[in-house]
């Protein structure tokens, strides 16, 4: 609403500002920047109050043991977000693992492999990955690579592992669809490579050149820079770059509704579905009326919760070498 | 011009017997050097003698730095440059494509403008490029980081911190380490690009002496736009414009009696 | 030439140089792997890119037909049908949600880069900025739900579009910021020494100076907003019919529509969907590329 005010207030303002305007439109401007840029931060406290009171009947009437029961069940009215957060800690971890050596990789590549006319479109295509919306990767992820990870991947290493203790619990899949907390951790990672790579080129864009220099100067091999040199410089703020992705990875929800599986329990097996918070939110919140409803707007708090202290932390790791 | 320039360096080469009969260590041949289309050096001949400091001078953007980076081929981390022609390191041509370029840097050291200690402790700053060509018991790698440190006069001031951040040294020092990181190497020649300019006086006088006394065991060609700090260092001085060499001789005949006009008019100041 | 010649021989018999060939071959090895790896990985990246532009090309383009266009979502179990309703229904909240975001986003981001600079508050809303910018867009959805579709009594398109101007005002504010920073300080004391009042000096010459890039913000919220699903599954929901003209009740758009169609068993709601997909990724490819080229010819002037 205060949005569509300001709106207002700025075609208004055009015309007058074309004479030499009022001093009064002066103060009227200032006040209207200020007013947005607050508006900023009052979204902000909309969405963790809106979380916090939508939630709270839930919290209230499981206690603790809504974040620990693995109970999810919608006829006796019992919820407990165990699997959830478990599932959307798993995928994402997953993505971290694939993604974030795939990402320094590409942005190793733009900034000290490539040949400069390839550089921007290997940048741009890499940025494109971007955009492509997550319900695409949803698609991709369900139509084309489970399908072809259930063949290739699955059933055969499912084979191989069987009857292996650990190993053969944590990779054999009852039910080889293709979907899965796996394939969920491999879309995500795809999703998040394009954030990582393009932060992780800037920063490392933003190391002196005279360091590389002198660092190929007492002989070192790219590699050895890379390893020695550029990444320790590059230090926390590659690292912040890395919860940033995190950050996507764990509030992701199309992508990852269409390959986690939404299956409502805990299983060892990281071929089996499984379910995050944000995919449950998308699966059930239409329909959801009473506790439900409030248990996934709980759901909804904790995500922002975890999302939040891993965005905070990437902010501060990443803005600390751009003053140092 | 390079024929002329050619003559200049032989001439000069007896003149200098007197105080410095040195075997030529680096010999510049005919050479070229091209940024993407810009011609940067035209036909360079030039001598560098075996321990002895060779000081580069001319105006900015006369190709000193160009050439200097020719020598370890820091240049070829960027594809749009290249150079042709020789460069003669004890008689073996560096820009040859066999040169293996990690094994030439180690040959032929670098101290950069700016102070570039890399992001790992004071001692590791010395060991890490002695390890990258030498596998050595732990004891005698300390010994050869105290060494660098003793001739890079940084000894004193670093011994109680070895283990700390080569960032927390000021920039005087954090230069030394540098310097310190190249001989711990044991190159045969170390080249400097403008190593005091962005020092203090102060510490730019414990540089110049560092220098001095550095020439008894290398061979060290520096690159200055300050050309009493040539006067004061250096025993040969060439003098560069516009990506050629104008001339080439002894310091103290380039300063007292410099057989070109350019020279003379750059070295007192009336251009440049 | 036979100086050099000579001082050469005399070179080999005073100093003797270290035998060449002391750089180990692992480290040769380790560096080519690095090389092999680094540019594997880049190719992988661009090959996903290409593996999802074909999947989209071979499936959507056998589903679209001038009744695509024309049509309007077919009832469950009946043949034919088109997306009419969702294009349009998409076309309708995203330019809502562009038109409420760029005003704001645009006035926050020149608050932040001209008025709050470093000050306390300018460095908090910066803060609060980069995470709205990362949230989640799911809680976004949830939070509109509670700020508008239950007060409002149900699902509408205004509430989709506020969910969609929520995701895109930081995106705005980001480049505005950044592009006005980018406007060079004396412009702007130029300006002011003529006497102009700050609000002149800065829709005059910084907005003037900075208009590209921030075009290229508000494109790239555009593309950023188009293909968002997450948000408008709770605000916009969707549904098999033209909307209300006053936006109230169920719009149908693309991205709901094509989740809800993608899953369905019915043949010709998937091939709807995969022509769907088809459409959005296209025109939101076009809009980043366009939107890349726009900044790219601004910085070269």
């Amino acid at each position: 609403m205060v949005a569509l005010s300001q709106e207002r207030l700025v075609t208004s303002a055009d015309a007058p500002a074309r004479r030499s305007p009022p001093p009064s439109f002066d103060r009227l401007f200032r006040l209207a920047s200020l007013a947005s840029a607050l508006l900023v931060l009052i979204v902000l406290l909309g969405i963790i109050g809106s979380m916090i009171y939508g939630g709270m009947p839930a919290f209230r009437e499981f206690g603790f043991g809504f974040i620990t029961s693995t109970v999810w069940n919608v006829n006796e009215d019992q919820y407990g977000a165990w699997v959830a957060i478990v599932g959307t800690l798993t995928t994402a971890l997953i993505a971290l693992v694939i993604g974030v050596p795939l990402s320094l990789g590409i942005a190793i590549f733009l900034t000290q492999l490539c040949p400069p006319w390839l550089k921007r479109p290997v940048a741009t295509t890499i940025e494109l990955l971007a955009a492509v919306p997550s319900i695409i990767y949803g698609m991709w992820g369900l139509f084309v690579f489970a399908p072809l990870f259930a063949n290739y991947v699955q059933i055969p290493v499912s084979n191989i592992v069987e009857g292996m203790p650990m190993i053969g619990t944590i990779l054999y899949a009852r039910t080889p669809s293709g979907v899965g907390i796996l394939t969920a951790g491999i879309i995500l990672a795809i999703m998040i490579i394009p954030f990582i790579a393009s932060i992780a080129r800037d920063i490392l864009d933003q190391i002196p050149s005279v360091l590389r220099e002198s660092a190929y100067g007492i002989g070192c091999t790219t590699w050895e820079v890379v390893r020695n040199v550029l990444l320790p410089q590059a230090g926390v703020s590659i690292i912040g770059a890395v919860m940033l992705g995190l950050g996507r990875a764990l509030g992701e929800t199309m992508a990852v509704t269409f390959v986690v599986g939404n299956a409502n329990r805990l299983s060892g097996s990281l071929f089996d579905p499984g379910s995050t918070i944000a995919s449950r939110i998308a699966n059930e919140f239409n329909e959801a009326i009473g506790l439900q409803l409030n248990a996934l707007m709980g759901l909804g708090c904790i995500l922002f919760l975890v999302t939040f202290t891993v965005l905070v932390l990437a902010r501060i790791l990443v803005s600390r070498v751009k003053v140092g | 011009m390079s024929t002329i320039a050619l003559n200049t360096s032989s001439a000069v080469g007896k003149a200098a017997a007197g105080n410095a009969e040195a075997p030529v260590r680096i010999a510049v041949r005919d050479l070229n050097f091209y940024y993407g289309d810009f011609r940067g050096l035209k036909d360079i001949n030039l001598d560098f003698y075996d321990r002895q400091v060779t000081a580069l001078i001319g105006p900015s953007g006369c190709g000193k730095s160009t050439l200097l980076r020719t020598f370890n081929r820091i240049y070829s981390l960027y594809p749009e440059q290249r150079a042709d022609g020789e460069i003669l390191l004890d008689g073996q041509n560096i820009l040859s494509p066999s040169i293996d370029v990690n094994e030439l840097r180690a040959r032929v050291g670098m101290v950069f403008q700016k102070p570039t200690p890399f992001p790992m402790s004071i001692y590791d700053n010395i060991a890490f490029g002695i390890k990258l060509y030498e596998r050595l018991p732990k004891s005698e790698l300390d010994g050869r980081v105290e060494e660098a440190l003793r001739k890079a006069a940084l000894w004193d001031e670093a011994k109680d911190k070895l283990r700390q951040s080569g960032m927390s040294l000021s920039g005087g020092q954090q230069q030394r380490l540098c310097i310190a990181r190249t001989i711990a190497q044991k190159p045969e020649v170390i080249l400097l690009d403008e190593p005091t300019s962005a020092l203090d006086p102060i510490s730019t006088g414990k540089i110049e002496e560092l220098i001095e006394q550095l020439r008894s065991e290398f061979t060290i060609v520096i690159v200055t736009h300050n050309m009493q700090q040539a006067a004061r260092i250096s025993q040969f001085t060439a003098f560069m414009y516009l990506g050629e060499l104008v001339e080439f001789g002894p310091t103290t005949k380039m300063f007292m009696n410099p057989a070109k006009k350019q020279t003379q008019d750059y070295i007192t100041g009336r251009f440049g | 030439m036979d100086t050099a010649l000579q001082h050469q021989t005399s070179v080999g018999t005073t100093i003797a140089p270290a035998p060449w060939g002391r750089v180990r071959r692992s480290r040769h090895v380790a560096d080519r792997a690095l090389k092999i790896i680094c540019t594997l990985f880049t190719v992988l990246g661009a090959f996903v890119l290409g593996w999802i532009l074909l999947m989209l090309l071979v499936e959507g383009i056998g589903g679209l037909s001038p009744a695509v266009f024309t049509e309007t979502t077919p009832g469950p179990g009946t043949q034919g049908g088109g997306i009419a309703n969702a294009i349009v229904g998409s076309l309708i909240m995203t330019v809502l949600g562009i038109v409420v975001a760029t005003p704001v986003g645009v006035l926050a981001g020149t608050y932040l880069a001209e008025y709050g600079k470093s000050s306390k508050l300018a460095e908090v809303i910066r803060f609060v900025n980069d995470i709205l910018l990362a949230a989640p867009s799911i809680l976004i959805g949830l939070f509109v739900y509670m700020l508008m579709v239950q007060p409002m009594g149900g699902y509408s398109g205004w509430a989709g579009g506020v969910a969609l101007a929520i995701i895109a005002v930081p995106v705005i504010v980001r480049t505005t910021e950044d592009m006005l920073r980018l406007v060079p300080g004396s412009l702007r004391e130029a300006g002011a020494a003529l006497g102009a009042p700050m609000s002149t000096v800065i829709i005059k010459i910084s907005w003037k100076a900075a208009r590209a890039g921030m075009v290229t913000g508000v494109l790239l919220a555009t593309a950023r907003i188009a293909g968002e699903t997450a948000p408008l599954l709770f605000t916009a929901l969707n549904n098999n019919f033209w909307f209300n003209p006053n936006l109230m009740g169920g719009v149908a758009n693309l991205p709901v529509m094509i989740y809800q169609f993608a899953l369905s068993p019915y043949e010709n709601w998937r091939e709807l969907a995969w022509a769907g997909a088809l459409i959005i990724t296209m025109s939101i490819l076009a809009l980043s590329v366009v939107a890349r080229l726009l900044l790219r010819k601004d910085k070269v002037r």
